[in-house]
């Protein structure tokens, strides 16, 4: 199985497939044989070159990522070889990404015009909440193409605020 | 003794005193808002109730509300918890004209120490330290000016009718003072609808070291060792230690001799802390009282092997203390970390949502006093406090090493918690070695962090396994994605729930 794996902005080329004992994988060209044990749902062990790798994947709303250990890496995954990648949402570096109220609030300030291009982490929209403002960033890269949001707002947790593509 | 308590709070610790009343085989009753109808709490208790919308105060601050489930459930005891009304002395009132036994000190004895005005007055005559400043509210600019030019700049305006940092203002020259009173009172207004405030000496990087108070309802009172509490952000506590590393048995037998004349001025009865802060001398000054069991006793309990809540509700049922100051002894080193719902990198900024995994934490001397389970959705109407993990040993540095450990374990997924902070607190060498004071923490978050990340590859690698491991099984193609499928589904039907 090929994969393009994105882990913290930058890209990887991923080849998995099940050898006789656990996997053979190519990562970026290098050969690493390794294997994996799925615990429980989003719970894996990793055992690659004699080490043990205690493995998480967290998904919310807008996001994945995958925590080796206790660090986490913010992760997109595309299977190129599918007609439109991953239709399920988080991990996909394709589709339009919805940008959403964590709770409610008031939008204060837009910082975006929709149309421009974002980076991701970007602030689009800062939503103030129990006297503080937080700001809501961009799920990826790509362009802001509609915005929801208009500053004085009032705002519920899940509201689609803007969508990037 | 009590035949029904009810638990006049939520999360962790509904959770925890649930737990006692089961222990004791009395039996609890829950109450909840909308949105803890699925709140662990619930589940946990003998019967639950209702009480009203998600605002705490049409729920869990509706003294009315509460009272009639109380009423309705034939309930006899109410334990208060922490926060919310534990330290509210109309409703402690209320209960008792409902003949309804309020688990905790008195309405008198909340009333007098409620305000840290009124309690330093109080103890004025009793020979009690304080830091030096007014036992009332200054009135003028012209009389803080005159106070503050005697004990000396800095110094601290306070609030006299609540803490957690709100009508507080650090004066360092007189020009300032002026405006600082004007800020610091209409903060107070807001935040407490009380705008006294008073002054004190500020005390220079201060410990925050406070004794826990154990009072029957015959007289006795003893003292149950102190806490170390200066690991604070923004004066709200986010670690706490038994022992404190800088206080021998001396200094304990003074504080703790002085912590119980405190009590007795207060008439008190049940869990109390009297609050101290210590200078770098290791002289120390009356601070305040805490009418209510703490969100910290887990610390003392492992230190002195007592279940405070068994002994507050024993203590409630006219029960008389089986032991005296002697019969104390401490033993070992407890250390808590507060588990909170907060977005590090948005300013801790409260961050509410569904937990999509929870991995607890296990093993040799640790606790873990949770409120939430893995599928709960955190409200946002309420302080984002998750769980309490503590760890304990024979010294602190076992206790340092345990409670590292079950923070490695710890994983929440779903939304953001100070879980990287406290790993960040217990690496630094300073804590490590016990050299803290209450500005330590907000100095610790100013410096910067640079995290260090060696396993791109790995991440890269275990996020094209969970794609190909956690697909859904076509049934056609790959023979082995279905019985690895069908191997989860029978995981997680067997996975205990909790």
């Amino acid at each position: 199985m090929l994969y393009e794996v994105t882990i913290d902005g930058k890209n990887h080329h991923l080849q998995l497939e099940r050898a006789e004992a656990g996997w053979q994988c190519r990562l970026d060209g290098l050969v690493v044989t390794l294997d994996a044990a799925l615990n429980r749902p989003n719970v894996l062990s990793l055992l690659m070159n004699g080490k043990s790798y205690d493995i998480k994947r967290e998904l919310t709303a807008s996001a994945m990522n995958i925590w080796v250990g206790s660090i986490g890496y913010g992760a997109q995954i595309r299977d190129p070889r599918s007609l439109r990648g991953r239709k399920d949402g988080a991990g996909d570096n394709l589709s339009p990404r919805k940008l959403v109220a964590p709770m409610p609030g008031k939008v204060v300030r837009v910082l975006v015009r929709e149309k421009a291009d974002v980076e991701a982490g970007q602030g689009i929209v800062i939503v103030e909440a129990m006297k503080m403002q937080n700001e809501i960033k961009s799920p990826k890269k790509g362009i802001l193409r509609k915005l929801l949001a208009e500053e004085g707002n009032n705002v519920n947790a899940g509201d689609v605020l803007a969508i990037v593509e | 003794m009590f035949k029904k308590i009810l638990i006049a709070n939520r999360g962790e610790i509904a959770v925890r005193v649930i737990r006692a009343c089961r222990e004791l085989g009395i039996t609890s009753v829950a109450v909840y808002s909308d949105v803890d109808r699925a709140a662990p709490h619930v589940r946990k208790a003998d019967e639950a109730y209702h009480i009203g919308p998600p605002a705490a105060t049409e729920s869990y601050l509706n003294i009315q509300n509460i009272l009639d489930v109380a009423k309705r459930c034939s309930a006899d005891a109410i334990h208060p918890g922490y926060g919310f009304l534990s330290e509210n002395a109309e409703f402690a009132q209320a209960c008792a004209d409902a003949n309804l036994k309020f688990i905790g000190p008195s309405a008198a004895s909340i009333e007098m120490m409620g305000s840290k005005t009124r309690a330093r007055k109080a103890m004025e005559n009793e020979g009690i330290p304080f830091v030096p400043g007014t036992s009332s509210g200054v009135d003028s600019v012209e009389q803080a000016g005159r106070v503050a030019a005697k004990i000396g700049y800095p110094v601290l305006l306070k609030a006299a009718a609540g803490g957690g940092g709100k009508g507080m203002r650090l004066v360092h020259t007189k020009e300032e003072l002026g405006s600082a009173l004007d800020t610091a009172q209409s903060e107070a207004r807001r935040s407490f609808g009380d705008s006294e405030v008073y002054i004190e000496k500020a005390l220079l990087n201060p410990r925050h070291i406070e004794m826990q108070v154990l009072a029957d309802e015959h007289g006795n009172i003893v003292y149950l060792g102190e806490r170390e509490c200066s690991i604070q952000r923004r004066h709200q506590k986010v670690l706490e230690e038994s022992p404190s590393p800088i206080v021998n048995a001396e200094m304990r037998r003074r504080m703790g001799e002085i912590a119980v004349r405190v009590a007795k001025t207060a008439a008190y009865t049940s869990a109390g802390t009297v609050e101290f802060l210590v200078d770098e001398s290791r002289d120390f000054y009356f601070l305040e009282m805490n009418t209510r069991l703490q969100v910290e006793h887990p610390v003392t309990e492992l230190t002195t092997g007592l279940d405070l809540v068994h002994l507050q509700i024993r203590i409630a049922a006219g029960e008389p203390s089986l032991f005296t100051q002697k019969d104390i002894s401490l033993r070992g080193h407890a250390i808590e970390c507060r588990i909170y719902a907060e977005d590090p990198d948005n300013n801790y900024f409260p961050s509410p949502g569904t937990i999509s995994l929870l991995l607890d934490p296990a093993g040799p001397g640790i606790r873990l006093d949770s409120g939430v389970y893995e599928g709960w959705t955190v409200p946002i109407d309420y302080d984002p406090l998750l769980a309490k993990l503590i760890g304990y040993g024979t010294d602190r540095p076992q206790a340092l090493s345990r409670l590292a450990r079950a923070l490695d374990e710890y994983f929440v997924g779903g939304i953001k918690t100070n879980l990287p902070l406290l790993r960040r607190i217990l690496s630094q060498p300073d804590f490590q070695a016990g050299k803290v004071d209450t500005g330590y923490l907000d100095r610790l978050l100013k410096a910067e962090t640079a995290e260090v990340k060696l396993d791109e590859s790995v991440a890269a690698i275990a996020a094209g396994l969970f794609a190909i491991l956690e697909r859904p099984s076509t049934g056609a193609n790959d023979g082995q994605g279905a019985s690895t499928w069908k191997k989860v589904a029978r995981l997680d039907a067997l996975r205990e729930t909790t």
